[in-house]
């Protein structure tokens, strides 16, 4: 009995050892980004120190300088804008539109059903040069509204193929139930169908916001001035003069662009992890 | 008497505002309805592109200039262009090194995340931060890493014997810089392997292991006759979604080595961006980004076959 205990936490202890590297591989750049954030410049370009610590004092002034002599506050408050705002249309056209997919029938269900997937599949990469050129005929060029616009593009047939899955585990009952006690098909969805999505909804939400956060080829081809960029656009152009690089603020740029999502993702984690598994496997 | 009341007011003539609701109760009409937006949108916005995209492949499209009709022409010219040629290549070298990396390494990691953990978690936690942090952002954490005279890579690697100073020029030679963007596709793609495999490592019945145990199988065999033929579909759909995504990739060489040394990592999306929106040859630009679709139908239909087979 206790060799069979002492086992188990050998083989605890193993698995553990096993991860270290993973773990390593995953998190180094990221605390290799913050320690050269917070280092002064003498010591980032001093060939003889060692990379990994910080031995002569941090400093917040690669901080200091991106946020009041670069425009980052602005670039932020773009990427806030925009991401609020086709997040939250895309959610409720997805919504309604997987609700019809999951629920409704009608002529042409199948194949509309059929195009949102296709469509959730087509990458970004595709399709930008075209999409350039609508932009302008539109009137957006150069102009954060371009992004408000062409971000619904991947965003409506991602949360609708995500929430098509939670509306079918919905049971059909418990609306049936609501509008045979008089509610209609609109007050059923409102009042019983949506609140036990929640989830769902929340999920679909979060990953809509991280996707449009983190979008840059659109963001780097759409948009070109320092007034109406992105903030991961405006990081990885705009913080390089020429040939020289200010790694202490490059750096900083990245931490602070990834701070929105860092916040959402300590807070919500099991939903990520949930909805990464219900995205692809459904 | 509710019913008596319903039918006399049926009779004489439904308000407006009941006659309404009383459509929008029929699924015929809600229907097409709550799926217009969407429709619209995507007719607008991504069909209408996508006719685009096939339209200025076929013409001498420029930035600002009228563009008429060549047919295959721009499809001739990318065949006779070096840069090209290396492009095709590159992707499919990227694409293979990376998703067949993602496979081995994320398996293995979603085996170690199936065990009893200590600290749950925040080991799940860790291993997803790559996947959702900006890769625009996160990349240029890794060009950092990269850097020639202050590599942090070829540092720890001096230091720990395993590399002969001063170290290789990620970047800035032809393999190296290969080597560099794959890597940096397999860290920020690891995770999504390593989580969807779990997720299917999870499903597998424990009794299956059971009884192979007792039937005197030993881990190997159990891996081999149980957990992989079971994880197969999970597999299948983790490989094409990846391979889509990963033969698209634009974000990490574009911040990286913008294609460089000469050409030696440019991918489609980047060398399409290169020549449609820096050079202005749209036509020509477009007719890159075109060769994704072949990809993207292939990986669709196998999809759509696998859903489907899946579901009898």
């Amino acid at each position: 009995m206790i060799g069979y205990g002492r086992r188990r936490l050998a083989r605890k202890v193993l698995v553990h050892l096993a991860l270290v590297p993973f773990l390593a591989f995953a998190l180094f750049p990221f605390f290799y980004m913050a320690v050269t954030s917070l280092k002064t410049d003498r010591e980032l370009y001093d060939r003889q120190a060692v990379p990994l610590l910080i031995s002569q004092g941090p400093t917040i002034e690669h901080y200091t300088k991106l946020l009041w002599e670069t425009a980052f506050l602005t670039w932020t408050k773009n990427s806030l804008l925009v991401t609020l705002i086709s997040t939250t249309v895309s959610l409720v056209i997805g919504t309604i539109a997987a609700y019809a997919l999951a629920r409704l029938k009608f002529p042409g269900v199948g194949s509309f059903g059929t195009g949102i997937f296709v469509t959730y599949l087509v990458p970004t990469s595709l399709l930008f040069l075209p999409l350039a050129q609508v932009v302008n005929w539109l009137g957006l060029g150069d102009s954060k509204w371009s992004l408000v616009v062409t971000y619904p593009t991947f965003l409506v047939p991602f949360c609708t193929w995500l929430l098509m899955g939670y509306f079918r585990t919905v049971p059909k009952e418990v609306e049936e139930c609501a509008m045979v006690d008089g509610a209609t098909r609109l007050q059923a969805l409102i009042r019983i169908v949506l609140p036990i999505a929640v989830p769902g909804l929340v999920c679909a939400a979060l990953f809509a916001f991280t996707l449009s956060w983190n979008e840059f080829i659109y963001a780097l081809t759409f948009t070109s001035s320092s007034e109406e960029i992105t903030a991961s656009v405006g990081v990885t152009s705009e913080l390089i003069r020429g040939d020289i690089y200010y790694w202490g603020s490059l750096m900083a740029g990245a931490v602070l662009g990834s701070v929105p999502i860092v916040i959402l993702y300590v807070f919500f984690l099991d939903y990520y992890v949930s909805g990464l598994t219900a995205g692809a496997v459904k | 008497m509710a019913v008596g009341q319903l039918g006399v007011a049926r009779a004489v003539r439904l308000p407006l505002r009941a006659r309404v609701r009383e459509l929008l109760d029929r699924e015929q009409l809600l229907g097409p309805l709550f799926v217009t937006p969407a429709l619209l949108l995507l007719v607008l916005l991504v069909a209408y592109p996508f006719a685009m995209a096939i339209y200025f492949a076929l013409s001498n499209a420029f930035i600002g200039r009228p563009s008429e009709f060549v047919g295959l022409r721009n499809f001739i010219a990318l065949w006779q262009s070096d840069a090209f040629r290396q492009t095709f290549q590159n992707a499919f070298v990227f694409t293979g090194s990376a998703v067949a990396a993602k496979v081995v390494l994320g398996t293995a990691l979603a085996l170690l995340l199936n065990e009893q953990l200590w600290f749950k978690r925040m080991i799940r936690g860790s291993v997803l931060l790559p996947w959702v942090i900006p890769t625009a952002l996160s990349t240029l954490g890794w060009w950092w890493m990269f850097e020639p005279l202050y590599s942090v890579v070829n540092w720890t690697g001096t230091a720990l014997g395993l590399i002969d100073p001063p170290g290789p020029n990620w970047l800035g030679q032809k393999y190296y810089a290969m080597m560099a963007v794959v890597t940096v596709n397999v860290w920020r793609g690891l995770p999504f392997f390593a989580i969807t495999i779990l997720a299917g490592l999870v499903a597998i019945p424990r009794d299956l292991y059971e009884a192979a145990a007792a039937d005197g199988a030993g881990a190997v065999a159990r891996f081999w006759y149980i957990t992989l033929p079971l994880l197969r579909p999970v597999l299948a759909i983790v490989v094409l979604f990846s391979t889509i995504f990963t033969f698209s990739d634009f974000n990490i060489v574009y911040v990286l080595t913008r294609g460089g040394p000469i050409n030696s990592t440019h991918l489609f999306a980047t060398l399409a961006r290169q020549i449609g929106l820096e050079s202005g040859r749209i036509g020509e630009g477009a007719a890159i980004s075109l060769y994704l679709f072949p990809v993207l139908v292939f990986v669709v239909w196998a999809q759509l076959r696998f859903v489907r087979r899946q579901a009898y």
